[in-house]
């Protein structure tokens, strides 16, 4: 019996793709990467987004995820992006996907790409770590001596086993400030962090604030990624989309823009 | 007085645990409603609880549907819990956190009725260890006023005896309007100023009907540790509670909106339950037996709740479920409907859990017109044509090499056949024709398919007779002479060593079945030793990394001790036509005489036509429950739907329109 071949025409092609950063707020930081994939193309597909699929028997929608932040960690800035056979407006996607995830996965801004590659824009994260029944002055002192350190090497178990990173190659700056709640003290660790591999991640920098100074939160601290994007000289963090976002809008049937894309028929149906 | 979330607590605990998301609740299509809804009396609180993980409890019909069936009424509100694993159960203990449900994060201790589903009975222990984080006493004699009541349904809730001591009621059969007239039950009590406390209630849905109330009833036993009679101890009592049964499940079109889970469960799916029911009266199948007659979901009404349910879920797979889906009176219209119907959107179908000799493979073709075309599934149960005719099984070694060849022949390449071991009258020998079996599905299908690269899984489960089926007398082999069994079989498998190698052989152990064949057919005696293994550290009994048989075998000596009666007794024991046994006082409708009448029969291998195509044969379901068959052909076909293609839909508050 001869192979099967999949029926039907080929998949449409991709003429657009649209950029989004999500967030992953509350409770629902507890979803893994995989967990929110699935409930992402779930919501692509209540929401009615013309997906471009890949080919052969079981089809996906096309999308690309840049990074994640780590299972149990919030985050403000989550990117991804899709590709679709349907030139449409970013921020109708926006809205029509943001509402058909649960509340605490949320779309928060959206741009039609305009070239270049998303991954290439983002070498850096900015951390917010609250560390509820930490004193400021602790976590202050604590972080001056792992500034002060050359090296600092962290295990983090991972799925390939034990791996050894230097926390504090990685980090750009770390300052500490106060935000006590009414029953105890809080602090409030703003961290940059380089990206490298592999990559360092919030809980490294406990273990190497741990290992420094001994400082050890008593209750589990609360990380959130307020941003991604490229670190400047200055220290500042470049927005992803930024570039995207540079011209206006492109008008009706204005595909000379859409550069990399595949396939230009788009003008066609419109 | 006001409940307040539990998550604040729980939060803290959960960057410790394995997979946390499964805790947080937040599913799409989950509700959580105002704790006083319909004011602090007038509002009836139910907890549904899955006594398993959540990645296995979620996905349960059983729970989705009385969870939507109670929250549509507004004066009723209802969450869902399931067990926490042990990682979590310890930080628990340690910081004090009750068992929470998952939707509101309430404690379970705080609703009105906690009701369990029990689908096996090796969840019972994970029913001990929810009871117990939950604050709610262990013995159903032990609650107050304060306490849920705590009621059981699900399958094993037709022989619920052995954890009658930690259940306060029981519903058998179907849940939906049950549920619905229990709440009616309690709000009116509630109201009234709760007027006899908790005895009063259950009182109450006793005498009403239909809920079985265990201390109602006292059992007495003969000096040889047979049951000597179960009678009632209160008057007004029913002496047999018949079993709850819903008729035209077109009325009755739930899940509506199916929970979405953000955490990997079993099941990346939505289910339409296409009917319930069997009447192909295969002997040892106890959902078969206890969920007659058969009522068919119509065409129609399948098509709009796999439309609907698409829409409010984003699911692209739809399993159509039912014991036997390929036996809907349609069912090749309703493939081939939705196939046409969903063509091009990347939307598959399948017949889950279809174990049937005559699912024909055109059929098949058509469920996997939009996707891959893996593995077909077959279910003989028997290995030799005498022991199909002991336990009903009609398919022929002929019918069966006749469908897999087509099977193979279509461009299928792995095909799974199951089995049963253990079954009464079998011999090694009827066992060993399993492996004749597997090596001439190898031999035809290499030719068919021209290819060696085809393979045969054989899977092997150990028979356990149940309670209401025509095997509920019949001694359970023991796991000795099941493994000793077993293993003849894979050594014939092995014996050639080509086409054994394309013959993968999946069985685990006897043990388990042991177990649960002593908690399927136990009596309340039997609930001493579910305390002990559960005291002894007994969790997830259904999971055999968790599972220990010597726990459970130290712990029924220990709680039998002095009874007369051991494991054995319960198991591998064949009792008489005449022995009471426990759930006798439960009423499947089944005809106790015609069970019996069919257990004789199967050992002389008499085989009982299908009652939907070949007429009544008196098993007394219809009768005694006042119900009847409800089959189509309605002749109704599914029309195309408009607007499947993608169609972005803005939100109502978005008033811009897609560009182009
Ligand atoms: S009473 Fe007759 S028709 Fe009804 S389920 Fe039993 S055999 Fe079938």
């Amino acid at each position: 019996m001869a192979k099967r071949t999949p029926d039907g025409p080929p998949p449409e092609p991709v003429v657009a793709r649209i950029r989004l950063r999500y967030a992953r707020r509350g409770r629902l930081r507890f979803t893994s990467h995989r967990d929110f994939a699935r409930a992402f193309e779930r919501a692509l597909r209540r929401a009615g987004v013309p997906m471009a699929l890949s080919a052969g028997f079981s089809p996906h929608p096309r999308i690309s995820y840049v990074g994640a932040a780590p299972t149990g960690m919030a985050s403000e800035a989550e990117y991804v992006e899709i590709a679709l056979t349907e030139r449409l407006d970013a921020e109708t996607v926006r809205a029509a996907v943001d509402a058909s995830l649960p509340p605490g996965l949320d779309v928060v801004d959206a741009v039609v790409a305009r070239g270049g590659s998303l991954p290439d824009r983002i070498d850096a994260s900015v951390w917010q770590i609250r560390l509820p029944g930490l004193e400021v002055d602790a976590v202050a002192a604590a972080v001056v001596t792992l500034l002060a350190a050359e090296s600092v090497p962290v295990q983090r178990l991972t799925k390939e086993g034990r791996r050894t990173v230097d926390a504090r190659a990685a980090i750009v700056s770390a300052t500490a400030r106060v935000d006590d709640l009414p029953d105890q003290p809080c602090a409030i660790l703003d961290v940059v962090v380089r990206h490298v591999t592999p990559a360092v991640r919030p809980d490294d920098i406990l273990t190497a604030l741990r290992t420094v100074a001994d400082l050890v939160p008593p209750v589990p601290p609360l990380a959130t990624r307020l941003a991604q994007g490229l670190l400047a000289e200055d220290g500042q963090i470049s927005d992803p989309l930024a570039p995207d976002r540079e011209r206006l809008p492109a008008a009706e049937g204005d595909a000379p823009d859409a550069a990399p894309l595949t396939g230009s028929a788009v003008a066609s149906d419109r | 007085m006001p409940i307040e979330s539990l998550f604040p607590r729980l939060e803290p605990l959960l960057p410790r645990v394995q997979k946390p998301i499964q805790y947080v609740g937040g599913e799409l299509n989950s509700t959580v409603k105002d704790w006083d809804v319909a004011g602090p009396d007038g509002t009836v609180r139910w907890a549904l609880m899955y006594p398993d993980a959540y990645e296995v409890g979620l996905p349960n019909q059983g729970v989705m549907i009385l969870y939507e069936v109670l929250n549509e009424r507004p004066d009723v509100l209802a969450e869902r819990t399931y067990s926490v694993w042990p990682d979590l159960e310890a930080l628990m203990r340690e910081y004090d956190v009750p068992q929470f449900t998952v939707d509101g994060h309430r404690p379970v201790g705080a609703f009105d009725v906690l009701g369990v589903s029990l689908p096996t009975e090796l969840g019972y222990t994970n029913l001990l260890t929810a009871l117990d984080l939950a604050g709610i006493p262990i013995l159903a004699a032990e609650r107050g006023d304060e306490h849920p009541i705590v009621l059981a349904g699900g399958h094993a809730a037709f022989n619920p005896e052995p954890v009658a001591d930690f259940i306060d009621a029981a519903v058998l059969g179907d849940g939906e309007q049950a549920v619905l007239e229990i709440s009616d039950l309690v709000g009116d009590w509630k109201q009234a100023g709760r007027p006899g406390g908790r005895a009063q209630l259950l009182l109450r849905l006793a005498r009403a009907g239909g809920v079985y109330v265990p201390r109602f009833y006292d059992v007495d036993y003969l000096p040889d540790g047979r049951i000597r009679r179960v009678a009632p101890n209160r008057s007004g009592v029913p002496f047999r509670v018949d079993k709850r049964t819903v008729s035209g499940l077109d009325d009755w079109p739930y899940p509506k909106t199916p929970l979405v889970p953000l955490a990997e469960t079993v099941h990346e799916r939505m289910s339409v339950e296409i009917f319930r029911g069997c009447t192909r009266g295969c002997r040892f199948c106890q959902a078969g037996m206890i969920t007659r007659p058969v009522r068919e979901r119509s065409i129609t009404g399948i098509g709009e709740m796999v439309a609907a349910g698409l829409v409010a879920s984003g699911y692209q797979e739809v399993g159509l479920l039912s014991l036997s889906s390929a036996d809907h009176s349609e069912i090749a219209e309703i493939a081939t409907g939705l196939a046409d119907r969903y063509a091009g959107t990347n939307t598959s179908l399948s017949l889950p859990s279809t174990r049937v000799d005559a699912f024909n493979v055109t059929l098949a073709n058509e469920f996997s017109r939009n996707g891959r075309r893996s593995g077909l599934t077959f279910a003989p149960e028997g290995g030799s044509e005498r022991i199909r005719q002991v336990i009903n099984k009609m398919v022929t070694k002929e019918d069966l090499i006749r469908t897999v060849t087509t099977a193979y022949g279509a461009g299928w390449r792995q095909v799974k056949l199951y089995f049963m071991c253990g079954l009464p009258t079998e011999t090694d020998a009827d066992v060993l024709e399993i492996a004749e079996l597997a090596m001439e599905v190898i031999r035809i299908g290499r030719q068919v398919a021209g290819t060696k690269d085809i393979r045969c899984t054989v899977s092997i489960g150990g028979f356990i007779p149940k309670p209401h089926t025509p095997f509920q007398w019949a001694p359970q082999l023991d796991h000795e002479a099941t493994d000793a069994r077993l293993r003849l079989l894979r050594e014939a498998i092995n014996s050639d060593r080509s086409l054994g190698r394309a013959i993968g052989f999946r069985y685990h152990d006897g043990r388990p079945g042991i177990v649960e064949g002593l908690l399927s057919r136990g009596d309340r005696r039997v609930g001493a030793v579910i305390r002990r293994a559960w005291e002894d550290g007994g969790r997830f009994d259904g999971w055999s990394e968790y599972f220990s048989f010597d726990r459970w075998m130290t712990a029924a000596e220990v709680a039998l001790a002095g009874a007369g009666v051991d494991v054995d007794w319960y198991t591998t024991r064949e009792r008489g036509e005449h022995e009471v046994l426990p759930w006798d006082h439960l009423d499947a409708g089944l005809d106790r005489r015609w069970l019996w009448a069919d257990w004789q029969e199967s050992l002389t291998g008499r085989e009982v036509d299908d009652c939907r195509w070949w007429g009544c044969y008196d098993c007394g379901v219809c009768p005694s429950q006042g119900t009847q068959i409800q089959i189509g052909p309605t002749g109704r076909t599914l029309l195309p739907l408009p607007g499947l293609r993608p169609v972005l839909a803005p939100p109502a508050a978005s008033a811009s329109a897609p560009v182009g």
